[in-house]
């Protein structure tokens, strides 16, 4: 461990207005290694790599790389120094070829055939050298998920970056997918790249990291050799208190069926079936989870329910049918029939994020006879005392009703939609990815929030790509791909292996609903 | 309707075809890079006038084409600041500059010629001339031999006629423009530049993140666009007609524009479109060659309103599917 780092940050500290994004932030990595950079949301982690790849400068602070202080003012400063970034949401030209994509501003000259040719040739060698394989030709908008990103590596590779950033980069990918990922990344280190892994899921730092730096409120709490810490530690290390990271719940006892589902199919406007044939039913005091890749079915079956949009078959809620395409089936009509709903985006569904936090909470109760003033005007008062006791209830911080959604942190808009939903008192309750975006200690409220739900004997359709979660807080798993289940599983019975590969559309034995 | 009809039909067509093809590529440029430009109309009108208006005064038309090129281009530097550098609406930004145009162009001409808001009829020099192409039969030919050019034509061989009357007899802008579709093709699909055009039109992101400047990539699309509106307005005033008169541009930004949508933002589809909607605009003024074809009278209206029709119909869905630049009218801001 003498030799000399690949990366060194000295004392890098940037504001935005009052808001200390990053403050004396010191960490260095030495060739060869993985590192892992773990913290919350808003911790600081996308500022520090912003400002490594010359996207802000830095307020204060040097950057040494292989032991020279350099200087990064934009990317392409970044880029000739040796660092290649993955973001999260790619940056890839969706109707451009690989090829097209990876030359992209490292091209050879004016004319795009020589470059062309070049970048084909080094990417064959690059896909012999880290069993990295693309199509050269493919466009970008017909590769799956897995491997654009492969494309965003190859990237970072042709221009010759020995510093590879990864951010989160196993958000949008299946387990299988996400394994390819880190023997890839595994393959790099091997070759003496040097890796920094940025990410919020501790399974993935113990899994693949030899060092791991925890960032909490802007500063650097610590750095630590994985092979010496342990998932509780580093949580801790995160959140600055002691966190439960196993869900504690009894275990379930269900009644009644409550929401009864059969043969749902849903078309899109470009004519694509989402869902298909989709059969399942979930009874009171019951949690079942749908697990799947995003984008396999599952947002549409939230939103028939939660009467967002109409499609075919057969669904019961309390033994009445629900309208699944008449004059009934809008979302007003569905939470009158006692379903509540935590859409998956909750900035752009559940939220308007430039209106007050209390008119925000006043939705969906705004026909409310208790909110009405008289015939003209509703009752704001009543409204905003009534978001005050709910913001008291659900810890939402800070506790101030005239505040814009947007002035939240993401945690604590999740809470305003959860508490929002959840004081209705439904039959049924429809929450979508909950914890997306959310810190850890916001996520240990909110699991308890749903699982007391479910222990007043209330239903509870749980969606969420992240399958720790799914597997955590489900009485019962059903599997989503291509718009079908691929099958039914209970938790204690299975495991992520199984419950990955049933999401990559390998076939299981069939729904057991 | 005999072969010499048909010609000459196509020959206006292609008179009429240039300005749009012009502005269609203008508009194709600007909107490849993500700046929608609402403002070719405006342009083109403040180049029409300022190339009149120079053009007559220094009484040479190169020095017209090229203050009408640089008005235009000037416009085209305050669209981009208003939608690149400030981020504003970039098609409020392009309406405004459409107005302000519509009524300082007239109001500028009062000041200068008291003609009533026109300028005065462009001679000689002070226009372009149509060029006779070699082996052409052109007025030169017709002053030689002392009878009527168009006797000459008629009485020459269908190869001939086609040569002499279609394809010879055009001022040069016509003919740079058609030269400007390969070009453009090229420029897009075979160089850095057209590369990394076409990226920041689509996902500017992807352009800063390679360390390249999604803001002077724009500029330049503008840039372009403002030389190609510049061009288009001179040929009307300085080379289509005689001078400048008010509104002379009588919606041709926004039929490009449709052209653009039809065309489905390519340059060969382009320059097909342009022929196509030039052609409606020719048969408008010879709505007898309609009726001798299909035996029925068709109100000039109806063909002035097809461009707009049939673009309805492509944006519908009807025609393949025309899919406008992702990034297109949205300001870049940088994420983190």
């Amino acid at each position: 461990m003498t030799s000399t780092p690949a990366l060194e940050l000295k004392g890098i500290s940037k504001a935005f207005g009052p808001v200390q994004a990053n403050k004396d932030i010191s960490i260095s990595v030495q060739p060869g290694t993985i590192h892992g950079i773990i913290g919350e949301n808003g911790a600081g982690k996308s500022t520090l790599m912003s400002i490594l790849y010359g996207f802000y400068k830095a307020d204060a602070g040097e950057i040494f790389i292989k032991g020279q202080k350099t200087a990064i003012p934009d990317s392409q400063a970044a880029i000739s120094a040796g660092i290649g970034m993955v973001f999260q949401h790619f940056k890839l030209v969706e109707n451009f070829t690989v090829l097209e994509n990876i030359i992209l501003g490292a091209e050879d000259g004016g004319l795009l055939r020589p470059s062309l040719a070049k970048a084909r040739k080094e990417l064959k060698h690059l896909a012999e050298e880290y069993e990295l394989n693309v199509d050269p030709d493919a466009l970008i908008e017909n590769l799956s998920v897995g491997h654009q990103q492969r494309v965003e590596i190859l990237k970072a590779l042709y221009r010759q970056a020995e510093i590879l950033i990864l951010d989160e980069p196993t958000g949008v990918l299946t387990p299988a997918e996400a394994d390819q990922l880190f023997r890839i990344l595994d393959r790099l280190r091997e070759e003496g790249k040097t890796i920094i892994l940025i990410t919020h899921k501790l399974r993935e730092i113990m899994d693949t990291t030899d060092t791991v730096s925890v960032m909490r409120r802007g500063e650097m709490t610590a750095t630590v050799k994985t092979a010496e810490t342990s998932p509780e530690q580093l949580a801790e290390l995160m959140v600055g208190r002691k966190v439960l990271l196993q869900v504690e719940k009894a275990p379930a006892q269900p009644g009644a069926t409550i929401l009864e589902v059969k043969n749902l199919s849903v078309t899109d406007d470009k004519g694509v079936q989402r869902l298909k044939d989709v059969s399942l039913n979930i009874r009171a005091g019951e949690i079942l989870g749908i697990a799947g890749v995003a984008g396999n079915g599952q947002s549409e079956l939230m939103e028939i329910l939660g009467g967002m949009i109409s499609g075919t078959g057969a669904v019961t809620l309390n033994g009445e049918p629900l309208d699944l395409t008449g004059r009934f089936s809008d979302g007003r009509s569905r939470r009158a029939r006692g379903v509540a709903h935590v859409p998956e985006d909750r900035q752009s569904e559940g939220l308007i994020m430039d209106f007050h936090a209390w008119e925000n909470v006043a939705f969906g109760y705004h026909h409310d006879e208790k909110y009405q003033k008289n015939a003209l005007f509703m009752d704001n008062n009543a409204l905003r005392e009534d978001t005050q006791r709910k913001m008291d209830k659900f810890d939402v911080r800070p506790p101030l009703p005239w505040l814009a959604a947007k002035n939240f942190s993401g945690g604590n808009q999740q809470k305003i939609v959860v508490a929002r939903e959840i004081e209705r008192n439904p039959d049924l309750l429809l929450v979508g990815q909950p914890t997306r975006g959310v810190d850890i200690g916001a996520i240990e409220f909110i699991h308890k929030q749903i699982i007391e739900l479910r222990d007043q004997g209330k239903a509870i359709l749980l969606v969420s790509v992240e399958l720790d979660e799914i597997m955590s807080l489900s009485d019962r798993i059903a599997v989503m791909f291509d718009g079908k289940i691929m099958g039914e599983r209970m938790p204690e019975d299975t495991n992520a292996q199984e419950l990955g590969l049933l999401m990559a559309g390998v076939a299981g034995n069939g729904g057991a609903a | 309707m005999d072969f010499l009809t048909l010609l000459q039909v196509l020959d206006t067509t292609i008179r009429f075809a240039t300005p749009l093809l012009l502005a269609c590529l203008a508009g194709l440029y600007s909107e490849r890079a993500g700046i929608f430009d609402i403002g070719l109309e405006g342009k083109m009108l403040a180049a029409a006038f300022f190339s009149a208006a120079v053009a007559y005064t220094s009484g040479n038309v190169w020095i017209g084409l090229l203050a009408g090129v640089a008005v235009s281009v000037l416009l085209s530097i305050l669209h981009g600041l208003a939608s690149i550098t400030f981020r504003g609406n970039q098609l409020i930004s392009g309406l405004a500059i459409t107005m302000l145009v519509g009524g300082m162009t007239v109001l500028v001409a009062q000041d200068w010629f008291k003609q009533g808001g026109r300028t005065p009829q462009l001679e000689g020099a002070a226009r372009f001339e149509p060029i006779t192409l070699p082996f052409a039969i052109g007025p030169a030919d017709a002053e030689a031999k002392g009878e009527q050019l168009s006797k000459l034509i008629a009485e020459a061989s269908p190869l001939q006629q086609i040569y002499s009357e279609l394809i010879s007899g055009h001022p040069i802008l016509v003919y740079l423009a058609l030269a400007l579709v390969p070009l453009t093709w090229w420029v897009l699909f075979r160089t850095r530049f057209g590369l990394r055009l076409r990226a920041v039109g689509e996902n500017p992101a992807s352009v800063d993140t390679a360390g390249v400047s999604v803001v002077s990539l724009r500029y330049s699309a503008v840039l372009i666009c403002g030389v190609l509106c510049g061009l288009a307005g001179a040929y009307l005033a300085t080379a289509m007609q005689a001078g400048f008169v008010k509104d002379m541009t009588t919606g041709r930004g926004y039929i490009a524009l449709a052209a653009l949508i039809f065309a489905k933002w390519r340059p060969w589809y382009a320059l097909w479109t342009t022929l196509l909607f030039g052609l409606f605009q020719a048969l408008e003024l010879r709505t007898d060659v309609i009726e001798n074809v299909i035996g029925m009278a068709v109100q000039s209206q109806l063909l002035g309103a097809l461009p707009y029709i049939l673009t309805v119909v492509i944006l519908a869905g009807f025609v393949g599917k025309a899919i406008p630049p992702r990034a297109g009218g949205q300001p870049y801001v940088k994420e983190r």
